[in-house]
């Protein structure tokens, strides 16, 4: 893993849900900071489960250092908050007290930033760059939502874009219908039929929201725009976390495939829980040191393992096939939850294996 | 249905199914979020956006929110055409494709619809029960609070009135059971407790029943073990004391979560097969 991040700023974790993605996160956070790093780790998960990997309480939008002894190295860990980080975004961006507080109070945009589900990967790109752009820290990791969430979170800063694209507020923020002109004819047709779908108070709400909005449209744009490239840079490392089952792996081959689509800079892949092959040396011990019952009981138990065992490995080999050359870490499943410090580095002995 | 993800929801899901088909319920399992898993459990091929039969009175789908969108459209303005000439346009297309949780709301309205004795779908029968496999618990409670969500933002109109009619359905314990698939570790555990927490915080709903799924066997006693730990280094002993080890902190996992949450809680066994398939769903529905 040392390797795998040298010269990087910025490692993304990416994969399906309950492969060990925020443990897995928060243990590369933990040995990076091990070497010397001062590094910071980000859940935009909506479950909160980073403060439990790192046994911290409580997590906030700030961040905050893990007690721990790393050496040179720190680590800080935050979760996002991102009806916050969405507030001070339009705290920045709007030219004046007026546009701020027309949006901040506007209803659509409470719930908008509040309640709905994606404002969160939105927000998350948002944070990336800002502590990015602020450079206290050597290296940042990234946790992210499912799969296809993390797709949703890879399109964040161009939706947003989308959404505040001038054409569609010129719409809103031209007086009457001579805004709807401004798509040529049959606009009006469809603006009214919207009405009927919507409801026109919706409509009015709408409208407003975009109007304040609009001002801001450009700041960001921009800022999606350098968000994207900070995502495509070659100091950027996106890593899919697995395990070895097989719709897992489906999923990993799936996102590598998007991320080479996409010319994002792809560095490996860590597959969590991997049932060790029991081909070492050193066989069966005997019935007399057991007991007859007891001995066929564990050799019932191995037979059981080796079916597991096997079709991970089966699972494992078409990843690294689909992968090519980059590198794929294996973590063997721990006697143990990993859910503290002590649990992370027993992971990092696996993870950054010389 | 919900949990956090790599739980086995999905398979749990179609089990519950396949149980209820059983008993003689018309029973469909939802699939959101581009989720086909469903059909290949069967071992039939994933066909999308059609109430399609696995079994004996069981049916899958997997709502797609952009068809779902669609037929919404057409019934609400009770008319194919103005639904294409909206679901066209331009201005239409960036609103609805930029505006978060529009695809959540037309899911759980897909779901609704589904679950209505008077379908809105031309000559479509009714189910007795409609499981939805939801997304994990952060995504899954948005999907729960997306029609309050909108009934709030639109305050009148027809979405007002249509997401208030869902979230009621929801809400409603008489209509709408929650029930949480839970894995016997730390975190699964922890995040099924909050989920407890947070479903009656935001929507004034309790968990029904929680499914702790992938129990293992207790195939070795305490005493067993100690003898074990002094029969010297091999793969099987290793393997032995792995399950011995992980067996007993499931128990105490599972016995943690029993103390601290109100909901009954069932339990499944651990398959030890390669991949799952239909032998292995039945096996299941016979343990719920």
């Amino acid at each position: 893993m040392n390797k795998v991040l040298a010269r990087k700023d910025v490692c993304i974790c990416a994969g399906s849900g309950g492969v060990g993605k925020t443990t897995t996160s928060a243990a590369i956070a933990a040995g990076m900071a091990a070497r010397g790093k001062k590094v910071v780790v980000l859940t935009i998960d909506p479950a909160r489960r980073l403060a439990n990997s790192l046994g911290l309480p409580e997590l906030g939008n700030e961040e905050r250092q893990v007690p721990g002894d790393f050496g040179d190295g720190e680590l800080w860990a935050m979760m996002l908050d991102a009806k916050r980080t969405f507030d001070e975004l339009i705290q920045i961006h709007a030219p004046d007290e007026e546009t701020r507080d027309a949006v901040l109070g506007n209803r659509i945009y409470q719930q908008l930033s509040n309640a709905v589900a994606g404002s969160q990967e939105y927000m998350a790109m948002e944070k990336l760059h800002e502590l990015h752009q602020e450079g206290r820290y050597d290296l940042l990791v990234l946790d992210t939502p499912p799969t296809r969430n993390a797709l949703d979170f890879l399109e964040a800063p161009r939706r947003l874009s989308t959404f505040i694209d001038s054409r569609s507020l010129q719409l809103f923020t031209m007086p009457g219908r001579l805004g709807l002109r401004v798509l040529g004819r049959g606009t009006g047709v469809v603006f009214s039929v919207m009405k009927r779908a919507t409801g026109i108070d919706l409509l009015q709400d709408l409208s407003e929201f975009f109007r304040s909005f609009g001002t801001m449209s450009a700041g960001f744009r921009e800022r999606a725009e350098r968000v994207n490239s900070l995502l495509a840079d070659s100091r950027t490392a996106f890593l899919l976390v697995t395990s070895p089952a097989a719709d897992s792996v489906d999923e990993a081959i799936y996102f590598h495939r998007r991320l080479r689509d996409q010319d994002l800079p792809f560095a490996g892949a860590v597959v969590n829980r991997m049932h060790p092959l029991a081909g070492a040396p050193g066989g069966p011990p005997s019935d007399e040191l057991l007991g007859e019952d007891l001995a066929r009981k564990v050799e019932r138990n191995l037979e059981d393992y080796r079916v597991l065992a096997e079709r991970d490995q089966r699972n494992l080999d078409r990843l690294r096939k689909a992968l090519g050359r980059k590198p794929t870490i294996t973590v063997p499943e721990l006697d143990d939850d990993v859910h503290d410090l002590t649990g992370l580095e027993r992971m990092n002995e696996y993870l950054f294996r010389p | 249905m919900t949990g956090k993800g790599g739980v086995g929801k999905t398979t749990v899901a179609a089990a519950l199914g396949l149980k209820a088909a059983r008993a003689g319920k018309r029973t469909i399992v939802c699939e959101v979020a581009e989720q086909e898993r469903l059909a290949s459990l069967f071992g039939e091929k994933a066909d999308g956006y059609h109430e399609r039969e696995l079994g004996d009175g069981l049916f899958g789908i997997s709502i797609d929110p952009e068809r779902a969108k669609k037929e919404w459209l057409e019934y609400q303005l009770r008319s194919g055409t103005l639904a294409g000439l909206l679901g066209g346009s331009r201005i239409f297309q960036y609103l609805t494709a930029a505006a978060p949780g529009l695809t959540e709301l037309v899911t759980i309205g897909k779901v609704w619809e589904l679950a209505q004795l008077q379908r809105k779908t031309p000559k479509a029968a009714p189910y007795d029960l409609v499981i939805v496999d939801a997304p994990a618990t952060g995504h899954g409670i948005a999907m729960l609070r997306a029609p309050q969500t909108f009934s709030e933002v639109a305050r009148v109109g027809p979405i007002h009135r249509q997401a208030g009619y869902i979230h009621q359905f929801l809400a409603n314990p008489a209509s709408t059971g929650v029930v949480t698939v839970a894995l016997p570790e730390e975190m699964p555990v922890n995040e099924t407790l909050d989920l407890g927490g947070r479903l009656k915080d935001e929507m004034g709903m309790a968990i029904d029943r929680i499914v702790v799924n992938e129990m293992l066997p207790e195939r070795f006693s305490a005493a067993e073990a100690e003898k074990l730990e002094s029969a010297g280094d091999s793969p099987a002993v290793r393997a032995a004391l792995t399950e011995y080890r992980r067996a007993r902190a499931q128990r105490s996992q599972l016995r943690r979560l029993r103390r601290a949450s109100d909901a009954p809680v069932a339990t499944l066994p651990f398959l030890f097969v390669a991949e799952f398939g239909r032998d292995q769903l039945e096996i299941l529905a016979d343990k719920l």
